[in-house]
């Protein structure tokens, strides 16, 4: 018999628990080795650099994703909001590079505002996320087709593109390092002390049981709104960095929030909420990334990708959901 | 008791039942005759309904025998004791409202005329059912919707008759009836008495038994204690034989004089949709046991004082100064904690870790009054001050015993530093080691100042534990007992043995 203690934190760590992020670099390893098995040089700095720059957006979407599926809910929105943010941006800077910071600002508080009114609506409307954001999602289609008379308008700034294509150059061992991967590391930081904080626990506590949190004291509709915030913010930063990569059009954001719900899932994130981490989810996005770059070496045509997406999240809700099962009794 | 009838309708021998190895039935024999009211009473959790759900088929006995109209049956589900002729009323009908009158009772097996269903038919049909149990007043092409309780009520009897159902179980029946309902209740079981219907009634209300039964049998813990004629028994009798057992185990000392401190908390007239004209005062340093049947109100006043549904009217005052517990965070914010009854539903955070289900009201509520890393200490030190066991405090709490779950829970609040501890059966599916844990806890809270309110359906429990026990019934406070009250007098309470018979 003995009274809970706090076990070494490398245990606490590596410990297989659903929810952890052991099957997910398990699954980084083997991709990375059948990598370097078919196309080595892919493994190199500079094209492993800009490697992880290109996955900078995506894996970004992962990390808000997450927020709000651990909290028990869906954003389907992202990809429409991305898209949305992408084509205003160049109509309202038309190449004027002076407007560049105005309007990154104006798309940051775009995102949360997008973020906002899904939350509100999903938790004081009692509307279930995944309608209010297939609502949003339909909303920002149409308008930004109206707002831009059927086709993208105007242009980037080279200062606002810079962000998604340049690097900082002969940088000694890497090569190259892209800003995009700057940019990332710094949110993946903020991300993972976010999930450390009181308010990054008390978010997986909402989605773990809604109840419980209420009767704790916990506002679960601001925590869950919060959520939907940042899932809009990260979308935003999304845009930023995929308008200067791949430009402007229509296309920009399509099938982002699929892909960015499947990276969560695949990171051991379980949907309904309640488990899984940020890291978890990142490491997911990254992997899926991989995956299509393989994908790409071993000449799998492009045209599967949503396909390959779509078992993929089929699989792994199919796996979590079993092994809860097994594991029913055991309280 | 042996029947005077020749071929009873329904006969049960030596009915045993478990669940994951408790015993819930020991050896129950029943008998009921054609047009008799059986009633069938007895306290929470002494088997009742297990008893009712092997009669309807949706539970298959381990042992014993049902024999129905002479035959020794099997059923194998619901539909198959449906079928056979047993219905059975539920205390939530299972009706459809969009639905008209007729299309609910002839659910699943309507009239049919070439391929559609006939229902110029099926209307008639129904009329003549309900013509034929006095109910001539129902239109049979109304929307079940739009009826009353009482109403609907008559439409679930007469889709069980439509069924041909030769015993209809009432469960609790007019739990969900205002008072003059109760009256038309009475007159319609005469009419399914006298057309030779057998009726298993079970109610905690002792009017209604004593109004309505022929015989009564009473079960505690599983057992059938006695079968008797209501026309030779009293309301005192029925009462003293569903309550008695020995004390199991020890209680610690209750609070001296001295203790007493001043009053923590009053309630002025309260009520809301659950309770009505509630008075309350709870003094600091005292264990306040609040008794009463499943539905009486008792966890709809914790979940008041709470702010969970908070009162609508009346006054509530805490240290004299008059206060709003108007959500979980306004009370918990003027330092009130409740325990829930519903541990997994919405006490614990089942796959979090042990730590992490410690910290939650604090992070939630108070996340900017301490630093992070002295509330985290803190949490650790209550759970070893309560004897959590666990292998370490990063285990996820599902995969704890109910005892250790409860013990996390009660850390949780602790570490807000409560004045008011509001407990909802803190001990219910817990082993007796723990609950002993739990209940010297509560003392030792009560000792140091706090005030507390203990709901418990067990009654040695609440006797052993409280310095003062209210007990509720019907939404309101139907009676306070001293320390020392007896089993039968929080019995007579709550079950209203004390009010005259009605005729």
């Amino acid at each position: 018999m003995r009274t809970v203690q706090p076990r070494p934190l490398p245990m606490r760590l590596l410990r297989a628990r659903p929810g952890g992020i052991l099957p997910i670099l398990a699954i980084l390893a083997v991709l990375l080795v059948l990598v370097a098995l078919r196309q080595p040089d892919f493994l190199a700095p500079p094209s492993l650099m800009s490697f992880l720059g290109r996955s900078a957006p995506v894996i970004l979407l992962a990390a808000g994703q997450y927020f709000v599926i651990v909290s028990g809910e869906f954003d389907l929105s992202v990809g429409s909001l991305v898209t949305a943010q992408v084509v205003v941006a160049a109509r309202l800077i038309d190449s004027d590079p002076s407007r560049t910071w105005p309007v990154v600002a104006l798309l940051l508080v775009g995102g949360a505002l997008v973020g906002l009114v899904n939350g509100l609506i999903t938790t004081r409307l009692r509307v279930p996320s995944f309608i209010t954001t297939l609502g949003m999602f339909l909303i920002l289609v149409g308008a930004v087709y109206l707002w831009s008379d059927g086709a993208p308008k105007g242009g980037l700034s080279e200062e606002f593109r810079r962000y998604g294509r340049r690097a900082f150059e002969d940088v000694p061992v890497l090569g190259r390092v892209p800003y995009a991967l700057l940019v990332l590391l710094v949110l993946v930081a903020l991300a993972v002390l976010l999930m450390r904080s009181d308010f990054g626990r008390t978010l997986v506590a909402v989605g773990d049981n809604p109840r419980t949190a209420e009767l704790s004291g916990v506002r679960v509709w601001r925590t869950r709104t919060i959520a939907f915030v940042l899932s809009g913010l990260a979308a935003a930063v999304a845009a930023i960095l995929l308008g200067g990569y791949s430009g402007v059009s229509f296309q920009a954001g399509v099938g982002l929030e699929f892909g960015a719900i499947t990276a969560v899932v695949l990171g051991g994130v379980a949907l309904g909420g309640g488990r899984g981490s940020v890291v978890g989810a990142m490491l997911g996005a990254l992997t899926l990334e991989l995956l299509f770059a393989l994908m790409n070496f071993y000449g799998v045509s492009g045209a599967l990708r949503s396909t390959v997406q779509g078992a993929i999240i089929l699989l792994a809700v199919a796996v979590s959901a079993t092994r809860n099962a097994s594991r029913q009794g055991e309280t | 008791m042996s029947d005077p009838r020749p071929v009873p309708l329904l006969a049960l021998r030596g009915i045993g039942k478990s669940f994951l190895g408790v015993r819930v039935l020991h050896g129950v024999d029943l008998d009921l005759a054609p047009g008799e009211v059986h009633a069938v009473v007895g306290e929470n959790g002494a088997g009742k309904s297990t008893l009712m759900k092997i009669v309807s088929g949706a539970y298959a006995p381990d042992d014993g025998t049902v024999e129905f109209a002479g035959e020794a049956r099997v059923f194998r589900g619901p539909r198959d004791a449906q079928r056979a002729g047993i219905g059975i009323i539920h205390q939530e009908f299972n009706l459809l409202p969009e639905r008209t009158v007729a299309e609910n009772v002839y659910l699943g097996h309507e009239p049919v005329r070439r391929g559609l269903v006939d229902r110029r038919e099926m209307v008639r049909r129904t009329g003549q059912l309900l013509a034929s149990i006095g109910e001539t007043a129902l239109p049979a092409d109304t929307p079940v919707g739009r009826l009353g309780v009482a109403q609907q009520q008559v439409v679930e009897i007469a889709k069980a008759l439509a069924l041909d159902a030769r015993l209809l179980i009432m469960d609790e029946p007019t739990a969900a009836l205002a008072d003059h309902e109760v009256e038309l209740l009475y007159g319609l079981v005469r009419r399914l008495q006298e057309r030779g219907i057998g009726l298993l009634y079970v109610s905690h209300r002792l009017t209604e038994v004593f109004d309505l039964s022929d015989r009564i049998t009473v079960l505690k813990d599983g057992h059938r204690v006695d079968t008797l004629w209501t026309a030779d028994t009293t309301a005192g009798e029925l009462v003293r034989r569903m309550v008695g057992r020995e004390l199991s185990h020890y209680y610690p000392d209750r609070a001296g004089p001295d203790d007493l401190g001043p009053v923590r908390l009053t309630v002025r007239d309260g009520g809301n949709r659950k309770l009505r004209g509630v008075d309350l005062e709870l003094r600091a340093g005292e264990v306040l046991g609040v008794g009463g049947l499943q539905g009486s109100g008792r966890s709809a006043l914790a979940r008041a004082l709470f702010g969970v549904a908070p009162f609508t009217s009346g006054a509530v005052t805490l240290d004299g100064a008059p206060v709003r517990l108007r959500s979980p965070r306004t009370a918990i914010r003027a330092g009130i904690a409740y325990v829930t009854e519903d541990r997994k539903g919405e006490g614990i955070l089942a796959r979090q870790s042990v730590l992490d289900n410690a910290l939650l009201a604090g992070r939630a509520v108070f996340a900017a009054r301490s630093g992070r890393t002295a509330r985290t200490g803190r949490a650790r030190e209550l759970l070893a001050a309560v004897e959590v066991r666990a292998a370490g405090d990063d285990q996820e709490i599902r995969f704890l015993s109910g005892g250790n779950q409860q013990k996390v829970v009660l850390a949780r609040w602790l570490a807000l530093d409560p004045r008011i501890l509001l407990f909802d059966e803190p001990t219910r599916g817990i082993d007796v080691g723990a609950k002993a844990a739990i209940h010297d806890l509560v003392r030792r809270l009560a000792r140091e100042g706090a005030a507390v309110l203990m709901i418990s359906s067990e009654l040695p429990e609440l006797l052993g534990m409280s310095d003062r026990i209210v007990v509720m019934r019907d939404g309101r406070i139907a009676g306070e007992l001293p320390a020392g009250a007896t089993e039968e007098q929080v019995v007579a309470l709550a079950v209203d043995a004390t009010r005259e018979r009605v005729q």
